[in-house]
């Protein structure tokens, strides 16, 4: 090929179709602004009928997070997340469906190696720099407490 | 590597596909033999789906040949799976000499190179070719889980449920396998998984190119030139790359990849892709039209992206492979 390789990769990617942005973040918009209104409206829900607020507070990530698992569960999660992206991904809904889905997949393989094992490949990650970065800043705050 | 010419150019003398829901749904829905709805074809893991795909595109095959197992020389087979089990499993029962292959999407190409060489030169007096590949075994394989909620970008392809099965005999009424071109690893540093049209173009147009150029042919002189699965990014190079070359490709020229799926209806993105795409239009599609007589004389490029999970974790480019295979009505002449 009379090409060298720095030619050929920035031609590739010139001709390459980019995601539709607009749309992709119109829908990301639409769908992440109707899951938060929802989730509020089930916080409204619990408050009516009269469990405290403290509780809420707890209960209504593990409503949401149940929902989310449970459309995964039924195979409708990842249709709406093909048009949603970044709104089905970010809220609590999209880690909820990164530990189901490989656990669903990976249950041929046994409860151990399979479930076990592979349900935190993809949401594994984000629990550890999660923790990590959590850690970070409990210690700078606790300095900023010392200091100031 | 040259163009190898087979004197005794072996015959296709039985073939059979076996696709899933959406390629039966697809525009080739009619030249396929069998196909299942729920895509597990009657067993409990996917893995064990694409192994019965495969068996039973080889015993479709033998049906049609009018073979028993027994008679095949050896079974050259091969998937997307690791260590090939899905081949390993299928070609089980038959108890037959068996020759694993992994050339990715290439395989069902790299399978006719190796099977019509040996009938060709008198080593078997028949084999059997087989490829499957299945979107559900390669997701969980390569990308994310099924169920995972992500958006694909449009350069990237789906993995064909599918498989195809050739027998290749010494005698037989054609189509006849004429020549074949193995093909070298050409890797031009594309490292996006969703882009593996471009990984695997430049191997292509380096097969052809070189087919051309030593066999001073034209495009013109075939009926169908066909690619294994380049899909939209990667057919446009192809195009491109082809005409600066000096090749005209248009009218001629398509990909397996393209014509699997509708690109109006079915929402792919860039096309189709896996061993079993191309495995199954040539075992089904391209073998129906020999049969109708619309075509005569095919060239097949079958391109494969050579690349693991554990080398795009560790950033390293992705290598491309196209086997080229001649299949022709006549046996001799040009």
């Amino acid at each position: 090929m009379k090409i060298d390789k720095e030619t050929y990769k920035k031609y590739a990617k010139s001709r390459a179709p980019s995601s539709p942005l607009l749309k992709d973040m119109l829908f990301a918009f639409l769908v992440g602004g109707a899951i938060c209104a929802f989730a509020e409206g089930i916080y409204n829900f619990y408050l009516y009928i009269k469990i405290e607020e403290d509780t809420v507070r707890t209960l209504v990530p593990v409503t949401i997070v149940f929902l989310a698992s449970l459309t995964t569960g039924l195979g409708v999660f990842d249709n709406l997340a093909k048009f949603a992206g970044a709104g089905t991904l970010v809220p609590i809904t999209g880690f909820s469906n990164a530990v189901i889905s490989p656990a669903l997949d990976d249950k041929s393989e046994g409860l151990v190696m399979g479930v076990g094992a592979k349900m935190f490949t993809i949401a594994g990650p984000v629990i550890v720099y999660g923790v990590i970065s959590s850690v970070i800043y409990g210690v700078l705050y606790w300095l900023c407490g010392v200091i100031l | 590597m040259s163009v190898i010419r087979l004197e005794n150019a072996p015959s296709v003398i039985g073939y059979a596909a076996v696709v899933g829901r959406r390629e039966h749904e697809g525009p080739l829905s009619d030249d396929f033999d069998l196909h299942d709805e729920k895509e597990k074809f009657g067993m409990d893991t996917w893995e064990k789906a694409e192994s019965e795909m495969q068996r039973l595109a080889l015993n479709l095959a033998l049906a049609k040949a009018k073979l028993t197992g027994k008679e095949l020389g050896a079974i050259f087979a091969g998937d997307l799976m690791n260590q090939c089990i899905g081949s390993s499993y299928a070609a089980e029962c038959s108890h037959r000499p068996f020759f694993g292959l992994y050339g990715a999407c290439s395989t069902f190409a790299e399978g006719s190179v190796l099977g019509s060489l040996l009938v060709d030169r008198g080593v078997f007096s028949k084999c059997a070719v087989l490829a499957s590949s299945h979107f559900c075994t390669a997701e969980r394989q390569f990308r994310y889980p099924l169920e995972y909620g992500g958006q694909r970008t449009p350069t990237s392809q789906r993995t064909a449920t599918a498989a195809g099965a050739f027998i290749l005999s010494a005698q037989g009424a054609g189509p006849y396998v004429r020549e074949v071109l193995p093909g070298t690893i050409v890797d031009m540093g594309i490292t996006d998984i969703n882009n593996m049209g471009a990984a695997m173009a430049p191997a292509a147009y380096d097969t052809l190119t070189k087919y051309f150029e030593e066999t001073g042919k034209k495009p013109e002189d075939f009926d169908l030139i066909l690619t294994g699965d380049l899909g939209k990014e990667g057919h446009g190079i192809i195009c491109d790359f082809m005409k600066n070359a000096g090749y005209d490709m248009s009218g001629v020229y398509n990909d397996c990849g393209l014509m699997l799926y509708s690109a109006a209806t079915q929402d792919m993105h860039a096309g189709g892709s896996g061993c079993g795409c191309s495995a199954s239009v040539m075992a089904g599609h391209i073998m129906k039209r020999f049969e109708k007589g619309t075509v005569r004389d095919v060239l097949y490029i079958a391109t494969g992206a050579l690349m693991s999970p554990a080398s795009l974790q560790q950033g390293r480019s992705i290598p491309g492979i196209a086997h080229l295979v001649r299949i022709s009505a006549e046996r001799g002449g040009e």
